[in-house]
């Protein structure tokens, strides 16, 4: 087991250096460079900027620079906000992302589970017609779509209100959370409310079913302890690679609604040419997703000792 | 946005039939109503945009200057007017007593209204007449005149002139603008010689679909925008399948080291963050003038997605390898190229498929989010996506600009899924497919 | 059997009840006292920022946020009062010669932590902008003053540079050469005053939060949670206090998309939003207030001069003034009021000796002749001995505004003349570096004004000037230059002007598009909020609240 683990890890090390590696040579390739600035600027200027970014040195050294900063944990200064370190930027604001995108899980796991049971109790009836409707509905219409609808809807409902209800957009409080994260999970909800149909149903016609039945069981504790439980695994096996998705892939709910995430950051610093944040946000989220990756994998070793040996084979 | 996974149902493979259960059980739920609807729907995209464009004759980048965002409208004749930008009125005419109109089309409006005493400054709105309000205040002036040309079109306006200082409201008027395209446009667009500058009138084509922020003809834009979606959402998972398919067969066939440094090379890519990385790529790939950037986005798409279908094919052949009927050819003498061909091929074809056909979903969906924030295709060339990210900023007062575009990209990501999933219960079922 | 579909009717309601009472029990924590566009007890206005400044520190800041927030938190010799006039700041009076300025500082200005503003940190202030390692983009504006250009471009030190503290509270300028707007430089951005002692403290990152630094002005940086929220705070020891009439203005959305940010304003959440041609209608409609300010700013095409360019033949941009009509290009594709077709280099708020500088000096509009275009690009073809006409670049910004305009350009270029436009569309950076490179024929660019004088236009297409991007050498334009920078005299120097602008009317060196407005909604309860060129725009610093 512990060789396992070790393998998973080192894959993943050897992973996020790869990342930072592609990134890097993009990053390099760019026509252009994050020193050029509205006003023109004197060569004394330009010399000074370059070497306070490690600019002027080859692009070699530049890269052995970057790996030894990378390894003890340093992605250098922003160009953009020239007084902020790329940690500070990454440690501020991708919990905000993570917030975020676990409401999103959170938001689309609960609906997606409802949402599906509700679908397979009524079987061919009008409410699975029209979850199923509303699961087709999520998954073909684009997101930033969506997103832009959403917004136009809450203003629309304040205004018939009143008062504000929701809040339109910004973040910091709790109630700001909801709407993005309801905006961003949509897709997963109806992906997620198809497996559980399908799960559901396939407990609902399962040999333990019909015996809780046949002993009395009925109402919220079958559903609770005998059909949920059963027909959710499927669900949560998906979820893993769903967070990281999720998490990462917040930009245009971001902007939309100006929550301060980083994805917002990288979407400006991608414009801006910023080399230092687009790299660390970058490794970083690629490190994240890596992360992820190994601990569904090892959980699974863990659970279940075929895949370990399936794994270690391949 | 999170592209989340756009799929059905979850792609396990066949779980545990086994070479018995491969009776042949005749093409099943293929026929449903449901899948032969969004097999008409494919057709339907997929001759509106390759015959629709003989059909609607308009040009996709046709600038109708004087119908800029119209709705839906019929062929008609409007009147060509000169247009000295410079007017003011003739100094013999004497000064109205009420608010003058000199002319009104929809190139210019032309006020003239009586010098107060005690006035300096003339504040002039301009409103809709079948609403309360003053309107918009377009301009604030000194003189005793204004010509409007702001974006005008042929419904009543109420003018209203006031006093800039104490907003004391002075003369009002409504005024129903004829249509009319300026001599410039017309000899622009073609409709008349450049040295005839007598006035006519010229007959202009309507706009089932109306008009966007450029008059452009939207009918025409859909067509056009649909095929660089449609061809991207084909062409790139087309490449990237075939691609992933070569990959993992090698891969499998070889076996051995081979084998193994392929897969760890697959999971690096896996690992890549897609929409980061396709971002990344289409800025450091760059676009130069003129170029579309079809391909730089279709190239960053093959270079991230080809490992799902490289694993899947690995996979298969991996298990036939194993399989009596493959072992049974070998000893048999039969050659390697007709094993694949003969043995391989027809058991992975099926699989092959079904990856392409959830692809393409997945393929409009990316080409779609990278147009929107403008990381996409470059114009004149436009797409579905792009059409929506010009529409989403006219979304209040056009709404019509952002939801067609949005209409089609959802239906053909709906019909492709369908399709999909129906080919997949369908292949599950007939073809034996092997656990890997 | 009925007992199965008896849990089935129950388990359906039970479930959707669960999920209603999660959202129920979510939008019933949120309903706490949300934020008012404006708030008339606690005297505090709220509002929405497009970007988070990327710097607060003066002497590197260069973006419209960062002055705007600046302008609040900081004092400079002379600001800009509420008539959008210069007026006195931290200098009580002046004096200013052909050859140099004196200020003379008020007792009472104090920064933020009770200690007076002197005239030493006026002097660290503009040392530090200067010097090399520095690195500000705004350098170059000191350069009237002696020895700048020189401390810039590190030959001398900063202690050559021209200006000394001749005791706390006079501080004494000398000039290169004359500078008779100098006034107005001083209410500059970066020549806003640095506490050494702060500076030092905290080095490269001073101002990176807001503790981070110290202020003279109007209000303090109560709160800065990057890419979120900023909030201002009145200043107890700001020598004006008592005429600060907003206690705080409070920015708890920073969001770049107009759609949002009149979201917020149509929810009352935000008391000033951007309008654009998408927004109007609606704005129009709810009857909001629309308002709209010049902001100075040229819009242009700016055609590439370098050896082998079409564009440096003189009938081809001929053809291009006679095809593009600014009128037509401003009502029909911007569509938004406030926004002005250009005719001139300067732009109608330039000032000139007594009125605006168009109306002493009006300029010869030329108006758009398909005919006329079409006879001018026959007369290059010949002058460049073209057999046929190859593609043209034209390279332009990624704004959606941009775009628009790039391919209308395109349809007119191909309609009118016959020629095929490539649009090359870049994103900031790189539309800079390829501009600088000549990378283009014609370039969609645009330039706002720096300081409060006509030369800040008419000095960027000089041959010397690095800003001149397609390097366009005209011997007169640059004689006509030297002359007016040489004088201190009004007359000679807007004659000199008057010429400069005859040459881009005749010689085409830029083809002006039009000068921008802003088109903004506001609270009608909020008041005497100044929307200015200069001095950072918006201004609540003579703001108030309708009760």
């Amino acid at each position: 087991m512990l060789s396992f683990i070790a393998r998973r890890l080192l894959s993943g090390v050897i992973t996020i250096w790869f990342i930072a590696t592609a990134t890097f040579f993009a990053m390099h390739a760019v026509p252009g460079d994050p020193l050029t600035q509205e006003k023109a600027m004197s060569p004394a200027v330009r010399a000074q900027l370059e070497a306070r970014y490690g600019l002027d040195k080859p692009l070699f050294e530049q890269y052995r620079l970057f790996m030894s900063n990378m390894l003890h944990g340093d992605f250098g200064i922003s160009f953009t906000q020239e007084n902020r370190r790329v940690n500070d930027i990454i440690s501020k604001h991708f919990p905000i992302s993570a917030t975020l995108g676990i409401a999103a899980v959170l938001i689309a796991l609960v609906g997606g589970v409802a949402a599906g049971s509700v679908a397979a109790y009524c079987r061919n009836r009008w409410p699975d017609r029209l979850v199923m409707v509303a699961v087709i509905a999520a998954i073909s219409v684009p997101g930033f779509v969506i997103a832009g609808l959403a917004q136009l809807v809450i203003v629309a409902m304040n205004n018939a209100a009143g008062k504000t209800l929701l809040p339109v957009a910004g973040w910091g409080s709790v109630s700001q959370i909801w709407v993005p994260a309801l905006v961003l999970g949509l897709g997963t909800m109806a992906y997620l409310s198809r497996i559980m149909r399908a799960s559901m149903l396939e407990v609902l016609s399962a040999d333990y079913n019909i015996a809780a039945k046949a002993k009395g069981v009925h109402g919220w504790r079958l559903f609770w302890h005998h059909q949920l439980r059963n027909a959710v695994l499927p669900v949560v096996t998906e979820l893993g690679p769903t967070i990281a998705a999720i998490t990462t892939g917040g930009f245009v709910v971001e902007l939309i609604f100006a929550i301060p995430g980083l994805g917002r950051y990288f979407v400006q610093a991608v414009q801006q040419l910023d080399y230092t944040v687009i790299m660390g946000t970058t490794v970083f989220y690629g490190a994240f997703l890596v992360l992820v990756v190994v601990l569904v994998d090892i959980s699974y070793g863990l659970i279940d000792p075929r895949i370990r040996l399936h794994r270690g084979r391949a | 946005m999170a592209i989340s996974v756009f799929r059905f149902a979850p792609k396990t493979w066949g779980a545990a039939d086994d070479l018995e259960a491969v009776a042949p059980i005749p093409l099943p739920s293929m026929a449903n109503p449901t899948v032969i609807l969004s097999g008409l729907m494919v057709i339907f995209l997929l001759l509106f945009v390759t015959v629709g464009p003989s059909l609607w004759r308009q040009s996709p980048s046709q600038q109708w200057l004087s119908q800029i965002s119209e709705g839906a409208s019929r062929a008609r004749s409007v009147r060509i007017v000169s247009d000295n930008g410079a007017w003011r009125p003739s100094k013999k005419a004497d000064a109205p007593s009420g608010l003058k109109v000199h002319a009104a089309n929809t190139e210019y409006v032309r006020l003239q209204w009586p010098k107060l005493a005690g006035i300096e400054r003339y504040r002039v709105y301009r409103g809709d007449a079948d609403k309360p309000g003053l309107g918009l205040a377009i301009t604030e002036t000194a003189d005793s005149y204004y010509q409007d040309r702001l974006q005008l079109s042929s419904e009543v306006y109420r003018y209203t002139i006031a006093d800039a200082d104490t907003g004391l409201l002075l003369l009002s008027r409504e005024v129903r603008p004829e249509a009319a395209m300026s001599v410039f446009e017309a000899q622009l667009q073609g409709l008349i010689p450049v040295t005839n500058n007598k006035t006519q009138w010229v007959e202009i084509p309507g706009h089932p679909l109306g008009t966007d922020a450029l008059g452009r003809d939207i009918l025409a834009r859909l067509m056009a925008g649909g095929r660089t979606s449609l061809f991207v959402g084909v062409v790139a998972p087309l490449l990237f399948i075939t691609f992933g398919c070569i990959f993992g067969a090698i891969a499998g066939l070889m076996g051995g080291w081979v084998d193994q440094l392929a897969m760890r090379f697959v999971d690096f890519v896996v690992a890549l963050p897609f929409l980061l990385f396709m971002i990344l790529f289409r800025v450091a790939f760059g676009i130069g003038p003129g170029e579309n950037g079809i391909m730089p986005l279709i190239v960053a798409m093959l270079v991230l997605s080809w490992p799902g279908s490289a694993r899947l094919i690995r996979g298969q052949v991996l298990a036939l390898r194993s399989q009596p009927f493959v072992e049974a050819s070998r000893i048999a003498g039969v050659s390697t190229s007709r094993i694949i061909l003969r043995h391989m091929l027809p058991n992975v074809l099926p699989m092959i498929l079904v990856a392409f056909s959830f692809a393409i979903p997945q393929a409009i969906f990316t080409e779609a989010f990278l147009s929107f924030i403008g990381m996409g295709v470059s114009p004149p060339t436009t797409s579905w996506g792009a059409l929506c990210n010009e529409g989403i900023k006219t979304l209040l007062s056009h709404p019509r600009q952002l939801i067609l575009p949005a209409i089609f990209i959802s239906l053909s990501v709906l019909a492709f899924n369908i399709l999909g999933d129906a080919l997949r219960d369908a292949t599950d079922r007939r073809s034996g497919v092997v656990r890997a | 059997m009925a007992k199965t579909s008896a849990s089935r009717f129950l388990i359906v309601p039970a479930v959707a009840l669960q999920f209603l009472a999660i959202f129920v029990l979510s939008v019933g924590l949120l309903s706490q006292a949300q934020a008012q566009a404006v708030d008339a007890q606690k005297s505090k206005v709220t509002l929405a920022l497009a970007t988070e400044p990327p710097t607060l520190n003066s002497a590197v800041a260069t973006d419209t946020i960062a002055s705007f927030v600046l302008s609040h938190l900081m004092e400079g010799l002379l600001v800009y009062g509420s008539d959008g006039e210069l007026a006195a700041g931290v200098a009580e009076r002046w004096q200013l010669d052909a050859d140099g300025a004196t200020f003379w500082l008020r007792d009472s200005a104090r920064w933020s932590d009770g200690k007076p503003v002197t005239a030493h940190d006026f002097v660290f202030a503009w040392r530090h902008a200067l010097k090399p390692s520095t690195a500000s983009q705004y350098a170059f504006i000191f350069y009237p003053i002696k020895n700048a250009e020189a401390v810039n471009g590190g030959q001398l030190a900063a202690t050559e540079l021209g200006v000394s503290a001749v005791s706390d509270h006079e501080l004494r300028v000398e000039f290169a050469k004359p500078c008779p707007y100098f006034l107005s430089l001083a209410a500059f951005m970066t020549f806003l005053p640095l506490r050494e002692d702060v500076v030092a403290h905290w080095g490269g990152r001073y101002a990176a939060d807001s503790d981070k630094l110290v202020v003279n002005g109007a209000y303090v940086l109560d709160k800065w949670v990057h890419g979120a929220h900023l909030r201002l705070r009145k200043n107890g020891h700001y020598w004006q206090k008592d005429g600060v009439k907003i206690h705080e203005i409070d920015m708890p959305y920073i969001t770049a998309d107009p759609s949002a940010q009149f979201n917020l304003f149509r929810d009352q959440q935000i008391a000033i939003a951007p309008l654009d041609t998408g927004l109007l209608d609606e704005a129009v409609e709810r009857g909001f207030n629309i308002e709209y300010f010049h902001t100075g700013s040229l819009y242009f095409l700016e055609f590439n001069f370098r050896e082998g360019r079409i564009s440096s033949n003189r009938a081809f941009r001929k053809a291009v003034q006679r095809l593009i009509d600014p009128d037509l290009l401003v009502n029909k594709i911007i569509g938004l009021p406030g926004v002005k077709p250009a005719y001139s280099l300067f732009p109608v708020t330039v000032k000139g000796s007594e009125k605006p500088f168009r109306e002493e000096y009006p300029v010869m509009r030329v108006d758009a002749d398909i005919a006329e275009a079409r006879k001018y690009l026959k007369r290059a073809k010949a002058e460049l001995g073209l057999e046929s006409w190859p593609p043209l670049v034209m390279l332009a910004g990624d704004s959606p505004r941009a775009l628009q305009e790039a391919e209308y350009y395109q349809y007119l270029f191909k309609k009118g003349l016959g020629l095929e436009l490539r649009i090359d569309q870049q994103v900031f950076k790189q539309r800079l570096e390829k501009m600088r490179r000549g990378d283009f024929d014609i370039v969609v660019a645009a330039w706002g004004p720096d300081y409060d004088d006509i030369m800040t236009f008419a000095d960027l297409f000089t041959s010397w000037n690095d800003n001149n991007r397609g390097r366009y050498d005209n011997p007169l334009y640059d004689r006509w230059i030297r002359l007016a920078q040489s004088s201190n005299d009004a007359k000679t120097r807007f004659n000199a002007m008057a010429q400069i602008q005859r040459i881009v009317v005749e010689d085409v060196p830029i083809l002006p598009t039009y000068e921008n407005g802003a088109l903004y909604v506001q609270n009608p309860r909020l008041k005497g909020v100044r929307r200015s060129i200069f001095g950072g725009d918006p201004n609540f610093r003579y703001a108030w609240i309708e009760q």
